[in-house]
């Protein structure tokens, strides 16, 4: 057996935890002060905010949560949130470390009420639907609530024809809810399909980190796919990989870079610039007013009523065609 | 429950003590767990060689490789032509690293795909058969889109207009099972298990030490029971005495009778009605609180001042 020798590494953070005791402690940051880990650069609260919470030297990505996301996709403008009262409940009656209801408690002190705000907002004139996750809320896990918060979000886009849009932010399913927080990748990858039908939009922002249970669902099934420069995008994180099999992974393993070059993102977009190309995307996809389906009409009836009138006046093979679409299944779908 | 007991004969009296009396004890959790991953426990391979004598596998995803991990082809059984999809784990140390332990890559979930496609076209039931730990974590998986396989395998489930039925009978863990796992049915053999994560996986996460499964285990509850008292699985079919790896013929005489059964009640529906139905089940699933309007606060506390001023301008 040959022994290899293994890089040793050593968290940033604990090296300066463990300051030789001679040296004067660093003045410690005011609450809401940040300094940049990559460069440095130190930043006050309200500085933070105003760049979107980007480094203005280096242009790291610190994280945001959710109310923040909301107010820079909408710029100053209204927006409301849906559904905040929904809340987790404990099926399982999960115990680990300490109770879940205790971890839920203790994440909602912090003035969020889930891993997941919906929104309507108006993006820089373009009404839409916006689905936020917030990491800070149990690093952002999807539960039951995550799951039908955002089955409610996809509903009412089709119910007022309204374009979607996500940022993800979570490490995956939520474990304390069990096999119920699994289902809810099927439960979102649904939602999306009510989106389909409609031929309404979805447009993808993958924040870091996206991984697990949210990227093996709902993240990877938008239209658009954008990611944040520097966002963690995997199934299986880099932790879990080396340790099932001993790889030794690149640094840049599953970043946004990474992900853009292997073809599974549609561009890396700068947070400063998200909206804009969000908007841009929006206002290329969204359909003229007035001719956006009505609520009731389903892809399938549209579908057909589409051929028919191409249909009308034209020979044999688009008639075929016609009578292909209206299969009788489709008829049966009408609500 | 009712079709399981109305077919597994002296099978059921144990079975439905099982689903209705006192929840499981951790160590009888555990037990479970220990013979869903039985060496000598049916895969799929095993049930369809009973189920579906003249089965012909299918092989590739027509874009990378193949996946041993996952067996996918068509058959004639009983109740006419089907497709059968299922993860395979193997039996011995040469055969498990062939199949990768049953831990498929996005290959794997991608000739899934295109299997339930055909199904789809020549309108075959499609029958998936669950026994993994998880999809395999590797950086190359993850190169080649896993979470999208993944995602995209659940929306095909969804988009098929043909009868599905997916059974978990082995374990049944993560992503890497649910991918084979949306479909109008859903059933568990009587010691399958179903959870989020393997135990040792949810150890080493939640606990924070990879020695933990047994609590993890406990903590997930994973067996088919619970699995049926929440709405996961529709029916629980029932084992030979002492669990499948006892009798591989007995077992797939069982399952075999369920799924007959089911494909019967499936095949009366129309397929809008199907994909109807299939929408709402997993629609449906999920328990969550919903607090008074008026008890907010925690909301209300942490709302910024432009958010709450601008809370009550938005569309209603």
């Amino acid at each position: 057996v040959s022994v290899t020798k293994r890089q040793i590494t050593v968290s940033v953070d604990r090296l300066r935890r463990r300051r030789p005791t001679d040296v004067p402690a660093p003045r410690r940051l005011p609450a809401d002060e940040r300094s940049c880990p990559r460069c440095q650069s130190h930043y006050r609260a309200e500085e933070m905010r105003r760049n979107k919470r980007v480094c203005a030297t280096c242009g790291h990505h610190f994280a945001v949560g959710a109310r923040e996301r909301i107010e820079q996709l909408a710029e100053g403008g209204a927006w409301q949130e849906l559904w905040p009262e929904l809340r987790a409940s404990d099926p399982l009656q999960f115990v680990d470390l300490e109770p879940y209801p205790d971890r839920v408690e203790r994440a909602e002190r912090g003035g969020r009420t889930e891993a997941l705000l919906v929104a309507e907002l108006e993006l820089r004139g373009h009404r839409c639907v916006a689905a936020v996750m917030d990491f800070s809320f149990l690093g952002g896990s999807m539960g039951a609530v995550v799951g039908e918060k955002l089955a409610r979000a996809c509903e009412r886009c089709v119910d007022r024809g309204l374009p979607l849009v996500v940022v993800t932010a979570s490490g995956g399913a939520r474990m304390q809810e069990g096999v119920l927080a699994l289902m809810q990748m099927a439960k979102t990858v649904v939602a999306f399909e009510l989106m389909h039908d409609a031929e309404l939009p979805v447009v993808v922002v993958l924040a870091h980190p996206t991984t697990g249970g949210v990227w093996a669902s709902f993240a990877s099934l938008g239209d658009v796919t954008y990611a944040e420069p520097g966002a963690l995008i995997a199934f299986s994180g880099p932790r879990v990989i080396e340790q099932t099999t001993r790889e030794r992974l690149p640094d840049d393993f599953g970043r946004a870079e990474t992900q853009l070059a292997k073809g599974q993102v549609d561009d890396v977009v700068d947070r400063r610039e998200l909206a804009g190309r969000i908007a841009k995307v929006l206002g290329i996809l969204e359909r003229p007013t007035g001719l956006a389906p009505p609520p009731a009409v389903t892809w399938a009836q549209a579908r057909a009523e589409r051929a028919a009138s191409v249909a009308k006046g034209l020979p044999d093979q688009a008639r075929r065609l016609v009578a292909r679409v209206r299969r009788p299944e489709d008829e049966d779908e009408a609500p | 429950m009712s079709v399981a007991a109305r077919r597994g004969g002296r099978f059921v009296r144990r079975l439905a003590h099982r689903l209705t009396g006192a929840p499981e004890t951790d160590s009888a959790i555990w037990d479970t767990i220990q013979l869903a991953r039985h060496q000598d426990r049916p895969y799929p391979l095993d049930y369809i060689a009973r189920l579906f004598p003249d089965f012909e596998e299918l092989r590739g995803d027509r874009l990378f490789g193949d996946d041993p991990a996952i067996v996918a082809g068509i058959g004639r059984g009983v109740d006419g032509p089907v497709a059968v999809i299922g993860h395979q784990k193997g039996r011995d140390t040469s055969e498990r690293t062939y199949r990768n332990f049953g831990m498929p890559g996005p290959e794997g979930y991608r000739k899934a795909m295109r299997v339930m496609a055909l199904a789809d076209k020549m309108d075959l039931p499609v029958i998936t058969l669950i026994d993994t730990p998880g999809a395999f974590p590797g950086a190359g998986a993850e190169e080649r889109g896993q979470g999208g396989a993944i995602a995209r395998s659940m929306q095909t489930m969804l988009r098929l207009r043909v009868p599905s039925i997916a059974a978990v009978i082995g374990e049944g863990s993560s992503g890497g099972a649910l991918a084979l796992g949306v479909a109008d049915r859903v059933i568990m053999l009587e010691n399958a298990t179903y959870s989020v994560i393997s135990p040792e996986g949810g150890s080493a996460i939640l606990w924070r030490d990879a020695t933990k499964a047994r609590q993890a285990a406990a903590a997930f509850q994973p067996t088919s029971a619970n699995c049926y008292r929440w709405g996961i699985a529709d029916a629980v079919v029932p084992e030979p005495s002492g669990g499948a790896h006892r009798d591989h013929d007995e077992a797939a005489r069982l399952l075999g009778a369920y799924l007959s059964r089911a494909l019967r009640d499936l095949r009366a529906l129309s397929a809008a009605e199907r994909r109807r139905l299939r929408r709402d089940r997993y629609r449906r699933i999920g328990a969550y609180r919903e607090v008074a309007a008026g008890d907010l606060t925690a909301m209300a506390a942490g709302r910024t001042d432009a958010a709450s001023s601008n809370g009550g301008a938005g569309p209603s």
